[in-house]
């Protein structure tokens, strides 16, 4: 078994790669494939590659704890003197977590889409594109090298392109891929930039190399040297924390993710909440080792994290569309990510992943599901009393919401509390900033929590709004009226095959956060464990040393399960029984509503200054080109040009003249001679006299 | 005279018996053949040609199994007296970047036909003739290693090309072959100037491998790199050289628009890493950050204007100065990393921008426009056509695992050796050329289907199996490009020890100078180089 799972797990990534390939090739080339091969195929290979990543935890699990690391070598790509790359992939106990995350999750979502997608034309193309996206995703996680992570860094960022723009004939969906693409590239050039210094920090030591385990050895060569002035690991961490603000929605870059909410809906589930956004924490706990030696790199990270973690919960106050609550919500729980690794604390952050995974994969799933049953309207103004039409979808989606609001003893509690605690521990014992920052992260799950009810009430409280005709048409204007010609609308609850994975999520956001209970409840029960999550990362993330339990944890723990739990109640009443006097509120502010609910007009800003800046830039260098450059050339032209006019009209006129006037001299004389030839011999013979006279006289004459 | 006749056979067979005289002559035997042919059996000539091009490349394959590493030009060598009063020689050899050279223009030939069928209608008969011509000025380009040889290829090469783009161009053609004229005229004047000086300096060879070992003076070097270095920018094309570029690829045919974008630029390029770097190493080092600039301003301002062309071909053309900016940055940083990954770009950028000027002339073919407001969901109309074009963009903008990707990091990775600055305004290009393309994929694949007039069916067998070659092309390079950068690698070797050679020669005159033994400093030379540069 060990044997099979070290030589076989290229197995992983390259599964999902046979069923791109077996249901890609046919489709590219036009042929129609059957719905029961085409899924058959995408969702056997990802079983296969989950059960694979089974074997790889517990070959791993059978291992003494210093042996859990082995690299799988598939070839040689690129070696040069300065630099040898390999494709190979490396197991440990950080990649077999992402390993399981990414399939176990992409399973199910997989599963999920054969119910959400079961009536689109375009089946076999959608399901190519998930397995090529867990393709790349696998090899980001499994990658060796720093370099074979950027390629699946990229390689999903491809893939969430074609799926955003998947239904590409509408043609804001098709703008959103390019968007989220190019933000997206914006930030690669920010990794690509720290990798790039990374080599050549240590190429001047004499160490290139961008393998993780031989990077985790020489690391510590990096620390005198300087780029700009700046400390280089700095300066390294910095670049690569700006590709992780790109891939993973952090500020300044979140702006594509909301609208990356064009795509299908299992594509929010999978690529934009559980998987391929986690891409920028997974690659900081990766390279832990070299951002705890920059303690200014983990204050940026710890600062934008909890900026982001904030602003996304509010804005996430504002929005109608189910969906794109639940993306500033991704946005701003992704901030909490990296608040736990800017603190330090990057099992934190990996363990908030996972429960994040969870239970966002679930409440986008319930989304899409509540997107089905209400025939594809997804603004909440238009739903409520879903309750009652779909029974399994709301008893899962309020479960996700409670596990995401942080209530004991659901996942979200025991992932996001772990955060916050480490944040305030480094405020005590390091730089106070964090204090501020640990406040924005309280501040952000007060605000989790209630926008997650309103969300909750809205959506499947009260009664159903999309048959009221002055909602709708509050909603979509009077002459967009989708339903009024089929009558009411009545929702309905999801086959099996949809109710199946939020199930399962939602057990899992239930069950989650066991996996890492902390020290101080443990030891309140008489254990020493710091939490198995924890102890299982240790190899790769070291564990951090126990201060001693305070009763102060214990504090905010029940503050922050207290504060969300009024949250949530005042959410719930906010859209229940208050609902007047929110809408007095907002009429009463319509400046605060309008920046939130226009989400602080990021957007327009960025529109205004980058795109239009950057189209107006060019056009002034094609401007360049063709006024400057081009009209010397045509100038040396023209002059060409007319210099041959010049020695055109000397032909011409000149030596032409010369050339015709002797043609036609010769022509006249020819003319005047041919007289001469009248066929008469007698004038011939006078002639041959005349002839011979002259030459007589000529003779004399001399 | 009898004996002459008898001699003539072996000598020639012994002369044929060098697979780079083979793969020179080749393509001649095939005009001569087709001369023959009358002009209206248009498919007779089509297939001649076709399999003269084919057999070409299948020959071409002979010098890369036979190729035997070194890193020196010693690879097949043949050396003939030729011009005796002159000392010019017919000397042939390759080392692993001109074997490559090679076997990209013999492969690319039969695929730019292929590719382009039907496209040519008029006069195909001179029009496959111009075609053999410029296949057998190609391969001489890369293979001669005598300077007037080299020359003499380099001119045979142009005219056809001339022709190509001035008679079976587009409405344009006249004003852009005349400008193609004019400002590759003007490069080969200077060129010629500046092998005749070499040529009398060095006293009276134009052997490059004797001339490596010669040395000018630094002041003579600078003008003598300057002249060359004018005739190779044109080709490259580099800023501000460029603008003849877009013309006559967006009048060229398309089998034109392949064949320059494919071959024609790397000969700019080549020029420099073959002649140009290691005749005047001098000059090379003292013009580094200049013709950095220079190539850097190219890869941002190629990108920049390619985002706001309203014409494919021209959006492709641009693309291209951004593209061959990276791979005049790799050359001129000067170090192993990235000058191996400025030339695998050179045959990335063939691939590429020569499928996708194929994508966009198989669109041609059918509507008759290039416009990018003509089109809209294409993607719906033709699939297939759609996937190829996706997969080319993607190795455009250098994804990983497309052959884009190593050459591009590869650059950048040696440029920040040399220039941390450089390598980041360079690694820019990433996200301007992300930009236009995907810009150009959403206009003209995304939205609401669009049946531009004469937009028939999807490719036919003929198209996907030319497209199909371009796309293994790509992944091949991307994902096992191993055998082909050692290739590059162990040629940047030798160029670079010349320079290292200099370099330390440049370290001892520093010392001698101080003790007042030398004639003229280089560092003397600074503020010459500065006025000239300041030149617009």
């Amino acid at each position: 078994m060990e044997d099979f799972i070290k030589n076989y797990c290229w197995l992983i990534p390259v599964l999902p790669l046979v069923g791109f390939v077996f249901n890609g090739l046919p489709t590219a080339v036009g042929i129609k494939l059957s719905r029961a091969y085409v899924y058959t195929v995408a969702c056997g290979v990802m079983l296969l590659s989950f059960l694979m990543g089974v074997g790889v935890f517990f070959t791993l699990k059978a291992l003494p704890e210093t042996a859990r690391e082995f690299t799988n070598l598939v070839w040689p790509w690129i070696h040069l003197e300065a630099i040898q790359l390999d494709i190979a992939f490396l197991i440990d106990p950080l990649s077999s977590v992402m390993i399981l995350v990414v399939t176990g999750v992409g399973f199910l979502i997989h599963i999920y889409s054969t119910g959400y997608m079961r009536e689109d034309k375009d089946y076999a193309r959608f399901f190519t594109y998930l397995n090529l996206f867990c393709f790349m995703m696998l090899i980001l996680v499994m990658g060796d090298n720093l370099m074979l992570l950027f390629v699946g860094w990229e390689g999903v960022g491809l893939c969430s392109y074609l799926l955003i723009g998947f239904w590409y004939e509408h043609k804001p969906n098709g703008v959103a891929g390019m968007k989220a693409f190019i933000v997206n590239r914006i930030g690669d050039f920010g990794f690509m930039v720290g990798m790039l210094a990374l080599f050549w920090a240590l190429y001047n030591t004499g160490h290139a190399t961008l393998t993780f385990t031989k990077l985790k050895t020489v690391v510590w060569f990096l620390q005198p040297q300087t780029i700009l002035g700046v400390s280089a690991v700095t300066m390294i961490c910095l670049c690569l924390f700006v590709g992780a603000t790109g891939k993973s929605a952090q500020i300044p870059l979140y702006v594509w993710l909301p609208d990356a909410m064009a795509g299908p809906t299992p594509v929010s589930a999978l690529i934009h909440a559980a998987t391929m956004v986690t891409a920028g924490v997974y690659m900081i706990a990766r390279l832990n080792f070299l951002f705890t030696l920059s303690p200014a790199a983990l204050g940026a990270v710890a600062t934008i994290g909890a900026a982001t973690a904030f602003i996304g919960a509010t804005i996430g106050f504002a929005q109608n569309d189910i969906k794109k609550v639940l993306a500033y919500s991704t946005v701003s729980q992704l901030g909490y990510m990296f608040l736990a690794l800017g603190s330090g604390a990057y099992a934190a952050g990996i363990f908030h992943l996972t429960t994040h995974a969870f239970f966002k994969a679930c409440l986008f799933l319930g989304s899409g599901s509540v997107i089905l049953g209400m025939h594809h309207e997804q603004d909440m103004r238009l739903m409520g009393g879903l309750k009652k039409y779909m029974p399994i979808t709301f008893m899962t989606f309020l479960t996700a919401t409670i596990a995401i609001a942080g209530i004991a003893p659901f996942a979200g509690f025991f992932s996001k509390d772990e955060i916050l605690w480490q944040a305030f521990a480094r405020a005590v014992h390091g730089p106070k900033v964090y204090y501020f920052l640990w406040a924005l992260g309280v501040l952000g799950a007060m605000g989790t929590a209630f926008y997650m009810l309103r969300c909750v009430t809205l959506t499947f409280f009260g009664t159903l709004r999309a048959n009221d005709k002055k909602t709708r048409e509050l909603v979509h204007g009077p002459h967009k009226d989708h339903h009024g010609h089929h009558g009411d609308l009545v929702p309905h609850e999801q086959p099996w095959n949809v109710t199946l994975p939020l199930v399962v999520l939602a057990l899992l956001s239930l069950v989650g956060g066991f996996l890492n209970v902390p020290y101080i409840i443990t030891h309140f029960f008489g254990g020493h464990s710091s939490g198995l999550f924890n102890e299982w990362l240790s190899p790769v993330i070291p564990l951090q040393a126990h201060h001693e339990v305070s009763s102060l944890e214990w504090v905010l723990m029940f503050k922050s399960v207290l504060v969300a739990a009024v949250c949530m109640y005042l959410g719930y009443k906010a859209y229940t029984s208050w609902q007047t006097g929110v809408d007095r509120f907002v009429k009463k502010f319509p400046r605060i509503y309008d920046a939130v609910y226009n989400k602080y007009y990021v957007d327009e800003f960025y529109h205004a200054v980058f795109v239009r800046g950057v189209l107006l830039f060019n056009k002034c260098c094609f401007s360049v080109d063709r006024y400057i450059v081009d009209a010397l050339v045509n100038l040396v032209g023209r002059f060409g040009a007319v210099y041959s006019d010049i020695i055109g009209w000397f032909d011409n006129f000149f030596v032409d003249g010369l050339v015709n006037g002797s043609g036609s001299i010769t022509d006249f004389t020819g003319a005047q001679l041919k007289k001469l030839q009248t066929g008469n011999i007698q004038h011939y013979a006078y002639g041959a006299v005349l002839g011979v006279v002259v030459v007589m006289i000529l003779k004399i004459l001399m | 005279m009898t004996e002459d006749i008898i001699n003539f056979i072996p000598q020639m067979i012994s002369f044929f018996s060098n697979i780079l005289n083979v793969l020179i002559f080749f393509p001649l035997l095939g005009v001569l053949i087709i001369a023959f042919v009358p002009r209206e059996k248009t498919q007779v000539l089509k297939a001649l040609a076709l399999i003269f091009f084919l057999l070409e490349a299948f020959f071409s394959l002979h010098i890369y199994f036979h190729f035997t590493n070194t890193g020196v030009i010693d690879q097949f060598m043949i050396n003939l007296p030729w011009i005796g009063a002159w000392n010019i020689h017919y000397l042939l050899g390759i080392d692993g970047v001109s074997m490559l050279l090679v076997i990209l223009t013999a492969f690319t030939m039969p695929l730019a036909l292929i590719g382009t069928w039907n496209s040519v209608g008029q006069g195909i008969k001179f029009y496959l003739i111009s075609l053999l011509f410029l296949e057998t000025g190609m391969v001489g380009v890369f293979c001669a290693l005598d300077l007037f040889l080299f020359y003499v290829f380099w001119e045979v090469m142009l005219i056809p090309m001339y022709f190509l783009i001035g008679i079976w161009g587009g409405e344009n053609r006249v004003y852009a072959s005349l400008k193609f004229f004019i400002y590759t005229m003007a490069g080969s004047v200077l060129m010629l100037v500046a092998l005749l000086y070499l040529y009398f300096k060095a006293g009276r060879t134009f052997n490059l491998l004797e001339l490596y070992n010669y040395r000018l003076t630094s002041m003579a070097q600078l003008w003598v790199f300057g002249a060359l270095a004018f005739a190779f920018a044109i080709k490259v094309p580099l800023f501000p050289f460029h603008t003849w570029l877009p013309d006559a690829h967006v009048q060229a045919p398309t089998a034109g628009s392949v064949i320059l974008a494919g071959v024609l630029l790397k000969m700019g390029t080549y020029g420099f890493f073959r002649f140009a770097i290691p005749l005047f190493p001098d000059a090379t080092l003292y013009l580094q950050p200049y013709l950095i600039g220079i190539a850097l301003i190219g890869i941002v301002y190629g990108a920049l204007v390619a985002m706001v062309q309203p014409d494919m071909k021209k959006l492709i053309a641009y693309s291209s100065v951004s593209h061959m900016g990276v791979v005049m940055l790799g050359l001129f940083s000067l170090n192993q990393t990235a000058m191996t990954g400025g030339l695998y770009q050179m045959l990335n950028h063939a691939v590429s921008t020569g499928a996708l000027f194929l994508l966009v002339g198989m669109l041609y073919d059918r509507t008759h426009t290039r416009m990018i407001s003509d089109y809209s969901g294409l993607a719906r109309l033709m699939p297939v056509y759609t996937v190829f074009f996706m997969i080319i963009t993607l190795s455009s903008i250098g994804v990983p695992l497309t052959n884009g990707f190593v050459g591009e990091f590869l650059t950048l990775l040696g440029t920040f050796q040399a220039n941390r600055a450089a390598a980041i305004i360079g690694a820019t290009g990433v996200i301007l050329g992300a930009v236009y393309m995907l810009w150009l994929v959403e206009r003209v694949f995304f939205g609401e289907p669009k049946h531009t007039h004469g937009l028939g069916a999807d490719l036919n067998l003929r198209e996907v199996l030319v497209m199909s070659v371009m796309v293994f092309f790509v992944f091949w390079m991307g994902i096992y490009p191993k055998p082909l950068l050692n290739k590059l690698e162990r040629a940047t070797e030798t160029v670079l020890l010349k320079l290292e050679d200099e370099r330390e020669m440049a370290l001892l005159t520093e010392q001698s100078s101080v003790t007042g033994q030398s004639g003229t400093h280089w560092s003397d030379l600074r503020p010459l180089v500065l006025s000239l540069c300041k030149m617009p």
